[in-house]
């Protein structure tokens, strides 16, 4: 019988301890103090820095990373979280390569751009690593306020809305906080469970209750959070994941290639984890990346991402592409899933027709190719599970199957905001959801200041 | 291939790259090294009188500032003149010279402002047979207390009356090393060559504390938590030294005494242009102790590649020729008109030209353009002054153009005039000589 690597089918115990702990150690690893002083010294400090611009939560990044350089590292944290909360995990997570860094003006010059992601952590690690709380809960309101989902987007708005002094109830459907931080993400992005540890950081401010396993629309409704609380913020991810829609989809080895990652994270020993000798993922983008890299480094022998366009098509940035192609990822283009073929009710390869635009619309040419497989991932894109919310009292407007906000995250219905990759704008990045979480608790303190202040205007 | 080959008062070295009087050329065993690299002649780090051998301190001896990356800008000392026995080094001299005699050796000298401290130590050099002797005039701390080195460079009547001394009593060139820390380079350079010097060196380094440590409150270099002034060079006090021996190069009464160019020249361009400006050669110290000897190599070649892509012969053709150039601020032609102009090709769009102008200077420079980043000088506003070209990171983006004569000036409304007008004929200057009266 073959062992290890070239073990038939989906299995475990692939790799030796050793090669799954340094399969999954740090990606970047942490820049020590002499590299990010010689990294910080190449910024330019730019007027109206682009990078600045590019970041969601336009975060002052040369003001950071020239107090990084002067030797003030906890100034350049509290400059980062001032904007965004989150700062550690968005320096870890955060594809700069297509935001701050794309922008560098270094990059331009010289196609090197200051690394930014990985002088935020560097900044954000020294002040997380000495528990330093930069903000203080003012007086209490007494006011509360309801945030459905501790990811990201939820965890940036108790924040802040914790600093204004407000009582804020977290409520999350897993069994731990931390959104896609926690269960999304590869592995070796996030290591030494940093999201529980930035979830406890956030969490400090005091004036947060945060409940875990509680579900909305099925241990709680929307209409009970709005009679309850004064405000209320859905802060939801995306529950459902789109299909292939192809025969043979049903079959053992064919796999939720999120839920793949989510039971990696989860994982406490690696070798515990099954995967196919020959894996092929559907998707462009990076939660196909992410499904692929982790398939790879668990061990599989051969890992092909079919793409049904072209490489200039994939959402994975052109860093993630390299990242999964220099980890032995095989990425094909042009190619769309036909038919699982199945034996013995298991998965045992796919079968793609090629695609080409014809008239900017993509068709099938009808060729068609075989690939081996006995673990297919399926990652053609997430959806907006509605079943938690519009099944009891007034309906929230949708928006292309998410919640629709205005600018500042007010949804159509009165006192309830919304954030995250539940609502309709913004890219799905961590980056974007901690923005729209912290301008929604702007937005809901504007409306609860206004409600508190409107006696004192009339009896004036 | 030009010629390098230096003669600097008789004295002869096969390129004009010496190393100055300091640390590295405090014996033999590290100016043999030197010489091994390639420098062209070294000044013996400076000799005291015979007697008990000087003390340092035990601490640091050093401090620094940094730019970017922790490149050294600038570093000073508090070392003091050789701490070896007068003997050993006469010694080491003597034999080095032997070795090396295509070498320039010339041995810096201080001892107290005595006429037989003079007599005394200068028949023990002559006997090494060294080329010529420096007179350390110019060290601002620990000697300058005890009454030598800038406590006699910083009057010029006793500049005057050592030189005297040392010319009356020995054969060997006399080069009078300068110190900065004066207000008026002039006087002990005249006074010097009053007293008969064959030769001024300068710059000695400058008055100056690096740093102060902000734990303890103690300057740097800190000794037992305190800390004094040291002796401050290097890249940093490149143009203080610059100006210096250009002031003496184009003063009337010392135009034409020959000066060796002293002062943070880490590169061949800071040699050439320390020539340039009127030094027959250059004398390194900063620049060899933080990359060591081998630098000598870059100089030399970088210099001869410049004079053969200039046509210049050796080094006369260039000695100099920079000094007519500098005048007084009162001689500048003011109708010559430049802008600033940036090349949008190499722009990186940094901002830092337009902040720098519209925060602190004329408002000249746009951050956008039609909703477009966009940096580019308006021309009625911009004066010409250069802020932005230093300020800017991509050298070659943003260059200073000269207005023809006979173009507006977007700024006056005014055309360029073609005639050579400064401030001494200035309408606006009440002391105006008027050509007309």
């Amino acid at each position: 019988m073959p062992e290890g690597q070239f073990k038939e089918g989906i299995a475990g115990d692939r790799l030796s301890p050793e090669k799954y702990a340094e399969n999954f150690s740090d990606l970047h690893p942490p820049l020590d103090r002499h590299e990010a002083l010689v990294e910080a010294d190449r910024c330019y400090f730019c007027y109206d820095a682009p990078c600045m611009n590019a970041c969601p939560t336009s975060i002052d990044i040369p003001l950071f990373i020239r107090q990084i350089a002067t030797g003030n590292p906890l100034g350049s944290a509290k400059t980062i979280f001032d904007q965004n909360i989150l700062g550690g995990m968005c320096a870890r997570v955060c594809p700069t390569e297509t935001l701050c860094e794309e922008v560098c003006v270094r990059e331009v010059a010289e196609g090197k751009p200051v690394q930014i992601g990985r002088l935020q952590r560097y900044a954000t690690d020294v002040a997380m690593a000495m528990d330093k709380q930069f903000y203080k809960r003012a007086q209490p309101t007494g006011r509360k306020i309801a945030v459905v989902g501790a990811g990201p987007a939820g965890l940036a708005c108790a924040h802040r809305l914790a600093r204004y002094g407000h009582d804020v109830t977290i409520l999350e459907a897993r069994p731990k906080a931390g959104g896609l931080n926690e269960y999304g993400i590869a592995a070796y992005k996030s290591t030494d469970d940093f999201a529980q540890a930035e979830v406890d950081y956030v969490t400090a401010i005091g004036g947060i209750d945060l409940v875990e396993g509680k579900a909305l629309g099925r241990d709680y409704f929307l209409p009970d959070l709005v009679k309850t609380y004064d405000a209320v913020f859905l802060g939801m991810g995306l529950g459902g994941i789109n299909g292939l829609r192809v025969e043979g989809e049903d079959a053992d080895g064919v796999v939720n290639a999120v839920e793949f990652i989510a039971t990696l994270r989860q994982a406490e020993d690696f070798s515990d984890l099954p995967v196919g000798r020959r894996v092929v993922v559907i998707g462009g983008g990076m939660t196909a990346i992410d499904a692929a890299v982790q398939s790879k480094l668990l061990g599989a022998e051969e890992v092909t991402i079919c793409y049904r366009r072209g490489k200039e098509h994939m959402n994975a940035s052109e860093f993630e592409q390299d990242l999964a192609t220099s980890k032995g990822v095989v990425i094909r283009h042009w190619l769309q899933p036909k038919r699982v073929v199945v034996q013995f009710g298991k998965a045992a390869g796919i079968e793609l027709e090629y695609t080409e635009l014809v008239d900017g619309k993509l068709v099938g040419t009808g060729e068609t190719v075989h690939i081996e497989a006995d673990q297919i991932f399926k990652a053609i894109g997430q959806t907006f599970d509605l079943s938690s919310l519009n099944s009891t009292g007034s309906t929230v407007r949708l928006e292309g199957g998410k919640i629709a906000v205005d600018a500042e995250g007010r949804t159509s219905l009165p006192k309830v905001w919304a954030g995250g990759d539940c609502v309709g704008v913004g890219e799905d990045l961590t980056v974007s959801a901690v923005a729209q979480g912290r301008d929604a608790a702007e937005s809901i303190h504007r409306a609860l200041a206004a409600v508190a202040a409107a006696p004192v205007a009339v009896s004036a | 291939m030009a010629d390098l080959r230096n003669n600097f008062v008789g004295i002869k070295s096969p390129n004009p790259f010496w190393l100055a009087s300091a640390p590295p050329t405090d014996k033999a065993y590290n100016v043999i090294r030197a010489f091994k690299a390639g420098w062209g002649g070294v000044v013996w780090k400076t000799l005291g009188e015979e007697g008990p051998p000087v003390v340092n301190v035990n601490g640091p001896r050093y401090g620094a500032i940094w730019g970017a990356d922790r490149r050294l800008l600038g570093l000073n000392n508090i070392e003091l003149i050789t701490d070896r026995d007068l003997f050993v080094n006469l010694r080491e001299i003597k034999q080095v010279k032997k070795d090396w005699p295509d070498r320039a050796i010339v041995v810096s000298l201080m001892v107290p402002c005595v006429e037989e401290s003079w007599k005394a130590i200068l028949p023990l050099v002559e006997e090494t047979e060294a080329d010529g002797i420096e007179l350390n005039f110019g060290c601002p701390h620990g000697m300058s207390e005890r009454g030598m080195g800038a406590a006699v460079g910083q009057v010029p009547e006793y500049i005057e009356m050592v030189v005297r001394w040392c010319k009356a009593n020995t054969r060997m060139p006399v080069i009078t090393k300068l110190t900065p820390n004066i207000t008026d380079v002039r006087k002990p350079a005249r006074a010097a060559l009053a007293g008969g010097t064959d030769a001024v060196s300068l710059i000695n380094t400058i008055n100056s504390i690096t740093a102060v440590d902000l734990d303890t409150f103690s300057p740097e270099p800190s000794i037992n938590g305190k800390g004094s002034h040291g002796g401050y060079c290097g890249p940093a006090v490149k143009p203080i030294a610059l100006n210096m021996v250009a002031e003496i190069a184009r003063d009337p009464e010392t135009h034409g005494l020959p000066i060796s160019g002293i002062g943070g020249i880490t590169t061949w361009r800071d040699a050439a242009e320390f020539m340039a400006l009127g030094a027959g050669n250059v004398q390194v110290c900063t620049a060899a102790m933080t990359y060591g000897f081998k630098i000598v190599q870059e100089m030399i070649d970088g210099l001869n590649n410049w004079m053969d892509e200039k046509g210049h012969a050796d080094l006369d053709a260039i000695i100099g020729r920079a000094t007519p150039n500098v005048t007084d601020w009162q001689y500048l032609n003011l109708n010559y008109v430049a802008k600033a102009q940036i090349n949008q090709d190499l722009c990186i769009k940094c901002g830092r030209c337009h902040i720098a102008c519209e925060d602190t200077s004329h408002q000249a420079i746009t951050s956008m353009v039609d909703g477009i980043r966009h940096f580019e000088v308006i021309e009625a506003e911009c004066v010409g002054c250069n802020l932005c070209v230093n300020v800017c990171p991509v050298e070659g983006c943003i260059t200073m153009e000269p207005l023809a004569a006979g173009v507006i000036d977007e700024r006056t409304g005014m055309p360029v005039s073609p005639v050579y007008a400064n401030w001494t004929q200035h309408p606006n200057n009440p002391m105006a000589k008027v050509a007309a009266e």
